[in-house]
């Protein structure tokens, strides 16, 4: 049963500023014909340009929409604008026993594919055991070649001397990288990627190069030796190697805060992460999206709205992702933050952290009565009492949403949510103590 | 260091950190690991390194604390209803979003438009903004001036705040903004000080705060150093004087009549003349009337013009410009300068007790018509006399080009913000059903907001007729966006119709779908601006 969002959650699902500026001038009745909703569905008549109207039907649960538009954005204007008008006016869109002919046709197959998505993206579910068995061995192979090749590049460079390696650039790591992408294991050739980037990151890089190096060693090192690590640590390697990670674990049904929703990627690909928090059990989870070709991930979620269903954790020691195992919908109801703790509190967290996944840059957590103040080499969030500080992460990206924490703290104490690991902390959302209920994202 | 015990892979000592950058760096060929050697040495120490890094990521404490900032003053004014910082926040993010390619408009409201106004009213309404909203109201007052009082009263003390942490935002801190630091105007001491010691910006708003309070009070501040004051600051803080001004300011005016400086000795008369008690205006009336007069002895009384031959020394004293610009007669210059600065009221005195109507009415010999007229207008506006102006605007239905007073649209504007909002606006909706839309831009961007019904119908009708006549909605977009920011949302039960109808078979190819889209973007940023009144409300 889907549920009515409100404006804001409906234009938190376009894909871009263009789409949101076209759905919201469809958002008014006299865009709409036909308009009517059994609940589960809404769908309506948009007047085009053309002679013939667009058909949309949007399946709410999801959200996954049809439309007979040649726009190939997802949701499209029209859907946006049909969600708006719902958002809007109920009685523009009224209620009714079920979908005519046209929008129950589409229907079955929007909702196949909204379920079906996720699971594609993951690289789909094996239609024959044995021959999935075979592919995974014969990839593994290739992976393990892989992570000969970089070990040995490792030790040549640690033989070299890194001083040398700063010296010839960027171009040998580009080249493994692209070797590591042949051994289908797009984990390694990520950390190959930056090692080649450490160089030009300014003072101090020598430290930060022979810490990744290490740990990329200590990686070709764990995979190599397969069998004989536990069962949860092997499928965390599993993961950071870029084997596809499943969902394994057991399924916790909760209603979960949404605390924050980036994005970050190249233009081939983009990442969405979005951080839950469930309000009942206290458990934090990451729900992960892609979106191949400059389009928008197809899951997004409003911040500091409310969504009830089940999720299931990946498997893996220490991870928190989580994948959904039927469209979470919109319950309403607002929720305060998670428990917040004190700065030291937050890096014993991602110390205790890395004993379960050494290759962890950072880990969410939330500080409580946290005061930001400007330190000699920047901004950083200072316990109350004016003892301990943690520094902010300097991400540029980040800007805004340091001047919105600012604000909102006016020089006294907030609540932050965010990831904080050995470059800082990089705040994602914050609250105030006089509106505790309202979630305010800083990304 | 070797211990006694035999060494396992687990208890071995980890060479300190320090020394295996120093390894790395130089490369383990030159410079292996202590207690390796050769090919292993690579692999040992990137072991050593693993363990080493591990440890010092997860035994990472935070440092200490700056100092804590100084707390954001409190703000007692009520926050903003839930809807209404939602909208805020909408419209602000409206601002930032890039226009649609291609120009073409669409249907949805132009939220940067509805931006001022959304502001007027919450400002009026005495809230408060939400704090997380003072960084994009914050930079939408540094990209729009206009934007700037509205917005920096709404952000109020935590915005001033805020702003002092980030240079991009030092704007609201000079002038106006600065308003937080100004002392009370009623506090005698902190006014002098400030006064004697401010900067030159802290002093113009200082000086305009305490005239806004109390007039007398800012003039007899200004008087007391006035000598000493440098001539540009002279003449700015004479402006200030515009506002609260009386007859009980004539005394210093004349004064300044007499500066070294010629720029505030022209400011000095302009003030003097917008006050037609003043001896200035006095002796500019009695000059006046020696060059302007009725000739009876023509069938039909004719008013004739006989301009000054000189601009004498008393003249220049009294702010006559002698120096025409290129291209204008001296006489016909001078002639302006003097009945522009005589007191109206002089003239119906001086053409046997006519109405300012009838004075206007009356025909002018030699051409001198169109100067005389344009020279009333000036004094209309500069004394804000709302007969002379009625007379001088005239029928609104008179052709522009034939009317009385003036064919200018910029000085008819000028004269309607003369008379009452309801007058002006009756005579706008005349206006612009006699002519329609094309001259009347000027002149509908001074009537009150939202328009009267007579002039919402008016524009409405005008708009209806020019697509019946076959043009195109962006020969009107001016007036079209007026329309929007401007009518009263209850006239968007008028143009639902309009937009709803079927395009007449006899215009434009294609230009109806146009208007139909110009009209539902007009309605419904009408919708949209009913929509943010009740929200704030």
């Amino acid at each position: 049963m889907g549920v009515r969002r409100t404006a804001e959650q409906v234009l938190a699902l376009a894909p871009d500023e263009a789409s949101r500026r076209a759905g919201s001038g469809l958002g008014t009745a006299r865009s709409w014909s036909g308009a009517g909703t059994d609940g589960g569905a809404v769908w309506g008549r948009c007047e085009g340009d053309g002679p013939m109207p667009y058909r949309t039907v949007v399946d709410t649960t999801g959200p996954a929409c049809s439309c007979t538009c040649p726009s190939r954005k997802s949701p499209c204007e029209h859907a946006l604008g049909l969600l708006l008008l719902w958002a809007a006016d109920e009685a523009a869109v009224p209620a009714a026993d079920g979908p005519p002919d046209w929008a129950a046709d589409r229907l079955p197959a929007l909702r196949a594919g909204a379920a079906g998505a996720a699971r594609r993206a993951e690289g789909g579910a094996p239609a024959d055991p044995e021959a999935a068995r075979r592919r995974a061995e014969r990839r593994a192979a290739r992976v393990t070649a892989g992570a000969e090749e970089l070990e040995r590049r490792l030790a040549d460079l640690v033989r070299g001397g890194l001083a040398a390696a700063g010296q010839r650039g960027y171009g040998p790591w580009e080249e493994t990288a692209a070797r590591m992408v042949d051994a289908q294991a797009p984990g390694l050739a990520g950390r190959a990627r930056e090692l080649g980037a450490i160089p030009g990151s300014g003072p101090g890089w020598p430290v930060r190069l022979l810490e990744e190096c290490a740990l990329t060693h200590l990686l070709d090192r764990a995979w190599l030796a397969g069998d004989r690590l536990p069962a949860g640590l092997a499928a965390t390697v599993r993961t950071r190697v870029g084997l596809p990670s499943v969902p394994g674990g057991t399924a916790g049904r909760d209603r979960w805060l949404v605390l924050a929703q980036y994005d970050t990627g190249d233009g081939r690909l983009t990442t969405r992460r979005i951080w839950l928090h469930g309000t009942d059990s206290g458990r934090t989870a990451l729900l992960l999206s892609f979106g191949a070709g400059g389009r928008a991930p197809a899951l997004a979620l409003p911040v500091g709205a409310v969504v009830a269903g089940e999720l299931t954790p990946h498997a893996g020691a220490g991870q928190l992702r989580a994948e959904p195992g039927e469209p979470l919908v919109p319950v309403g109801g607002p929720a305060g933050p998670p428990p917040g703790g004190p700065v030291g509190a937050a890096l014993d967290a991602y110390g205790r952290a890395l004993r379960e996944d050494p290759w962890l840059d950072s880990w969410p957590v939330t500080l409580g009565r946290v005061v930001p103040a400007r330190a000699e080499y920047g901004w950083q969030l200072a316990d109350a009492d004016g003892r301990e500080a943690l520094p902010l992460t300097g991400a540029d990206r980040a800007r805004p949403g340091l001047w919105r924490l600012l604000a909102l703290s006016g020089g006294a104490p907030v609540t932050v949510f965010g990831e904080c690991g050995h470059r800082g902390f990089t705040p994602l959302a914050a609250w105030s103590p006089d509106l505790p209920a309202e979630t305010v994202p800083l990304l | 260091m070797p211990t006694s015990e035999a060494p396992s892979a687990a208890s071995r000592p980890v060479p300190a950190w320090e020394e295996l950058v120093t390894s790395a760096l130089l490369g383990t060929d030159r410079r292996p690991p202590p207690g390796t050697r050769g090919a292993a040495a690579a692999g040992a120490l990137l072991d050593a390194a693993a363990r080493q890094a591990l440890r010092r990521r997860a035994g990472l404490r935070p440092g200490p604390a700056a100092a804590l900032p100084e707390r954001a003053p409190d703000d007692p004014r009520p926050p903003l209803p839930e809807a209404a910082r939602r909208r805020l926040d909408r419209l602000l993010a409206g601002r930032a979003a890039p226009a649609p390619p291609g120009g073409r408009r669409g249907t949805a409201p132009d939220l940067a438009e509805l931006l001022p106004q959304w502001l007027a009213m919450a400002d009026e309404r005495g809230y408060k903004a939400p704090p997380a909203s003072l960084p994009a109201l914050l930079d939408a007052a540094r990209a729009r001036t206009d934007l700037r009082p509205r917005a920096l009263a709404l952000a109020g003390p935590r915005g001033l705040w805020l702003a002092r942490l980030n240079p991009e935002w030092r704007f609201a801190l000079r002038g106006g903004g600065a308003g937080g630091s100004l002392p009370d105007p009623g506090d005698a001491e902190a006014v002098r000080e400030l006064w004697e010691e401010g900067l030159f910006a802290e002093r113009v708003a200082l000086l305009g705060a305490v005239r806004a309070k109390d007039p007398a009070a800012g003039r007899e501040l200004l008087a007391a150093g006035w000598a000493g004051e440098r001539a540009e600051d002279r003449l700015m803080f004479l402006d200030s004087l515009r506002a609260g001004l009386s007859a009980a300011d004539e005394e210093f005016l004349e004064a300044a009549l007499a500066d070294r400086s010629r720029n505030v000795r022209a400011t000095a008369a302009e003030l003097l003349s917008a006050l037609p008690g003043s001896a200035l205006a006095a002796r500019m009336a009695a000059r006046a009337v020696t060059c302007v007069g009725l000739d009876r002895t023509l069938f039909v009384p004719t008013v004739v013009v006989e301009a000054p031959h000189e601009c004498d020394e008393e003249m220049r004293r009294d702010g006559v410009v002698a120096v025409p610009p290129a291209g204008r007669g001296e006489r016909s210059w001078w002639l302006g300068q003097l009945v522009e600065a005589a007191p109206l009221s002089c003239w119906p005195a001086r053409f046997g007790g006519r109405t300012p109507e009838e004075v206007v009415a009356l025909p002018v010999a030699d051409d001198w018509r169109a100067e005389l007229h344009a020279a009333w207008c000036r004094a209309a506006v500069r004394q804000r006399d709302a007969g002379w102006s009625r007379a001088l605007l005239g029928d609104p239905s008179t052709p522009p080009a034939t009317g009385p007073g003036t064919s200018s649209l910029g000085e008819r504007a000028q004269l309607l913000t003369m008379l009452a909002a309801e007058e002006r606006a009756r005579w706008v909706a005349a206006f612009v059903a006699a002519h329609g839309l094309s001259e009347a831009f000027q002149l509908l961007g001074v009537c009150a907001v939202p328009w009267a019904e007579p002039l919402g119908d008016a524009v409405i009708d005008a708009l209806d007729a020019a697509r019946d006549a076959g043009g195109y909605p962006w020969s009107f977009s001016g007036v079209m966006g007026l329309a929007e920011r401007c009518l009263s949302p209850a006239a968007a039960r008028r143009l639902e119709s309009l937009a709803a109808l079927p395009e007449p078979e006899d215009t434009s190819p294609g230009a109806g779908a146009y208007w139909s889209e110009a009209f539902q973007r007009l309605v419904a940023t009408l919708d949209l601006r009913a929509r943010m009144r009740a929200e704030l409300d």
